[in-house]
């Protein structure tokens, strides 16, 4: 028998009976101002907000966000926001996007429980746009904000080979005597521009 | 044999620093009880976590099959691993094979618990942990402290000592920003020059065959994305049945963990990265054997938040490695003795049975209830030291005769009242070490009793 068949074995063998697989679906207590709950978690999950009534308002807001940082390596998925610096995102390795700035990510939805955003690999180019940016801006349509991770699941689809994530916040860690730093191996920083 | 008592006793006479390690821990704990009382449905969040991984622990093998099934359709390769050693050789096939020298890993407990470092580092590969707590003690040469916080025994002064030492940081800085920093420039070349990324698995996810990893520093996603190659490592218990539990899981696992709503990155791979190769090995190592022990199966339930060890007051002031097993704390202390009785037999007297543990955990794991069971198998295995041993049979004894126990009660009292201190508080007395014994009262029940009933027959 080899490894497989002994250890699905093995585990038939010491199998308890089943109590059965709950299924009605968990709900959330629901916020009464998504968008105002939304901005507070993403704050406190270390990030910074800013909403915005057009692509137009987008495209400065971006752009702002870019001076201030001094930015000169952008890397731009949000065709709205700006194209970014030529040529940034058109690299066949993912290895040389070390260097970028700011890099500019288009999130499906956002979570307003946790302050969460959800990015679709489809969306990226290389997956690892997000982490290797020293900075990182998610853009959310103001429509698409979800009250918590229950509802969050329930638009969440991997009928293909697929990749995603969720991002809350800049990269950050504690391991330090418990001494909260920004900026552990990926974004120093994180603004969600929520559109319209 | 040293066991837990004697190994606390070493770390506790350094008081200062027990009392600093007590108050590090307690300060998560105080996080995770704000975002826990913040959760309405919290309690909710709970007893379906728990329900969730109970029927998972029942359909364990046809789970697996099925994540098998559906992990292969999209491209991910997935391997078996009865124990650690086939882990090990697994893994250091994946990578010989494509040449790989290199390699970043993220925070896996399995790996740890395989001890898979020393071994791909035996056979020339080098393996550089990632997470900034995990690189602290892999730097220093030792284990992690504790599952969530690797380092959380370690002062900043320590801490800064060593990167001075190993990577060339200023003398004396001590600032944890300064110091994560100088982390994040160095990883950040190890990332870069990488083969390959190796992780652990928070979540296998039977209905789409896919894997979810949480990080808060980015360290899976920096060494995932980059290399073509991804070696993910899991245990058995990792399966939830459908990608909308994950919901329930998640609201609750950053929470316990570090206080914070969710992680920073939660990654799902359900597929390679185009152009590399995502293998997953599932691993057993005694988790079958685990679920096939009825009182203490529950434990397969942990999702590895380590609230119940920030929580737990033996824990906070004995410090991990007092537990000198890879999972340290409650959880660890039930399913250390799983392995071996014996050598782990006094983990399950680390409690002072408070039940804290239970209080905070996630799944509902009772805890408690599973150190007391985990006791009485240690010494029915033999497992508890000599003098314990003889303690117990004659303490059995005395009580189990009732003249003896009023001959023992008077002679107590009597002790209690005229033996000087010295002889009263010398080496034999354990419990007296830092307490004082009671006084003495005049009479024994027994006697209050007969006197105040006058009856006279007790
Ligand atoms: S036993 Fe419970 S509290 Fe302890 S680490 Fe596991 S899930 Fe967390």
């Amino acid at each position: 028998m080899d490894s497989r068949e002994e250890i699905l074995a093995a585990l038939r063998r010491a199998a308890p009976p089943d109590p059965g697989l709950p299924s009605e679906p968990v709900r959330g207590t629901p916020y009464a101002d998504l968008a105002l709950q939304l901005a507070e978690a993403v704050r406190a999950v270390g990030g910074a907000f800013q909403r915005v009534p057009d692509a137009a308002a987008l495209r400065e807001g971006v752009a702002a966000l870019a001076a201030r940082l001094e930015a000169r390596r952008v890397v731009s998925r949000v065709p709205e926001a700006g194209a970014g610096t030529a040529g940034a995102a058109e690299v066949a390795d993912p290895h040389q996007l070390e260097g970028v700035d700011l890099a500019v990510i288009p999130g499906r939805f956002a979570v307003a429980e946790n302050g969460a955003v959800w990015v679709a690999g489809e969306d990226l180019g290389h997956r690892a746009v997000f982490v290797i940016a020293q900075h990182l801006a998610l853009v959310v349509p103001a429509a698409e904000i979800v009250n918590d991770l229950h509802e969050a699941y329930a638009r969440i689809r991997f009928d293909g080979p697929g990749f995603g994530l969720f991002v809350a916040g800049p990269s950050k860690t504690a391991d330090i005597e418990q001494a909260l730093v920004i900026g552990a191996h990926g974004a120093r920083s994180c603004t969600v521009f929520l559109v319209g | 044999m040293t066991g837990h008592a004697e190994r606390a006793a070493r770390f506790a006479a350094d008081e200062p620093r027990a009392h600093w390690h007590d108050q590090a821990l307690w300060f998560v704990r105080l996080k995770r009880d704000r975002m826990a009382a913040a959760v309405p449905e919290w309690e909710a969040l709970r007893e379906r976590a728990a329900a969730v991984k109970a029927h998972a622990r029942a359909r364990l093998a046809d789970y697996l099959e099925q994540f098998e099934r559906e992990a292969t359709r999209r491209g991910l390769r997935v391997h078996w691993a009865r124990d650690a050693d086939e882990h090990n050789a697994i893994v250091h096939r994946i990578l010989s094979e494509r040449g790989v020298t290199r390699v970043v890993k993220s925070k896996s407990m399995l790996t740890e618990e395989c001890h898979l470092n020393p071994y791909l580092a035996a056979r020339g590969i080098e393996v550089v942990d990632t997470d900034l707590g995990e690189r602290i003690v892999q730097l220093a040469g030792e284990p992690p402290s504790h599952i969530v916080l690797p380092a959380i025994h370690k002062k900043k002064e320590e801490i800064g000592e060593l990167f001075h030492r190993t990577l060339g940081t200023a003398a004396g800085a001590s600032d944890p920003t300064y110091l994560t920093q100088a982390a994040r420039a160095h990883l950040r070349e190890k990332f870069l020059a990488a083969q390959a990324g190796l992780t652990g698995v928070n979540f296998a996810i039977a209905e789409t065959g896919g894997i979810v990893v949480c990080t808060n520093e980015g360290n899976a996603d920096m060494g995932t994305h980059l290399p073509p190659l991804h070696v993910a490592c899991m245990g058995v218990e990792k399966i939830v049945p459908r990608l909308a539990d994950l919901s329930v899981f998640l609201r609750l696992l950053a929470r316990s963990a570090t206080g914070q709503p969710v992680t920073t990155y939660t990654t799902h791979f359900h597929a390679p990265r185009p152009g590399g190769e995502l293998h997953v090995v599932i691993v057993d190592n005694g988790r079958s054997r685990l679920l096939a022990e009825e009182g203490f199966r529950g434990a397969l339930a942990c999702i590895r938040c380590g609230a119940c060890m920030n929580t737990c007051p033996v824990f906070r002031r004995s410090g991990g490695y007092s537990y000198a097993w890879t999972i340290p704390g409650p959880i660890g202390s039930v399913l250390a003795p799983g392995r071996d009785p014996v050598a782990h037999g006094s983990l399950p007297f680390a409690s002072s049975l408070c039940g804290s543990c239970d209080a905070v955990c996630p799944v509902k794991i009772p805890l408690h209830d599973q150190l007391l069971a985990r006791r009485r198998e240690v010494v029915r295995a033999g497992g508890q030291p000599l003098a314990k041993r003889l303690a117990m049979r004659v303490g059995g004894w005395v009580l189990r005769h009732r003249a003896l126990y009023e001959v023992a009660g008077r002679l107590a009292r009597l002790a209690l009242r005229r033996l000087p201190r010295a002889l009263l508080y010398g080496r034999w007395n354990a419990w007296g070490r830092q307490r004082e014994l009671p006084a003495a009262p005049a009479e024994s029940f027994r006697d209050a009793w007969r006197r105040t009933r006058g009856d006279g027959r007790g």
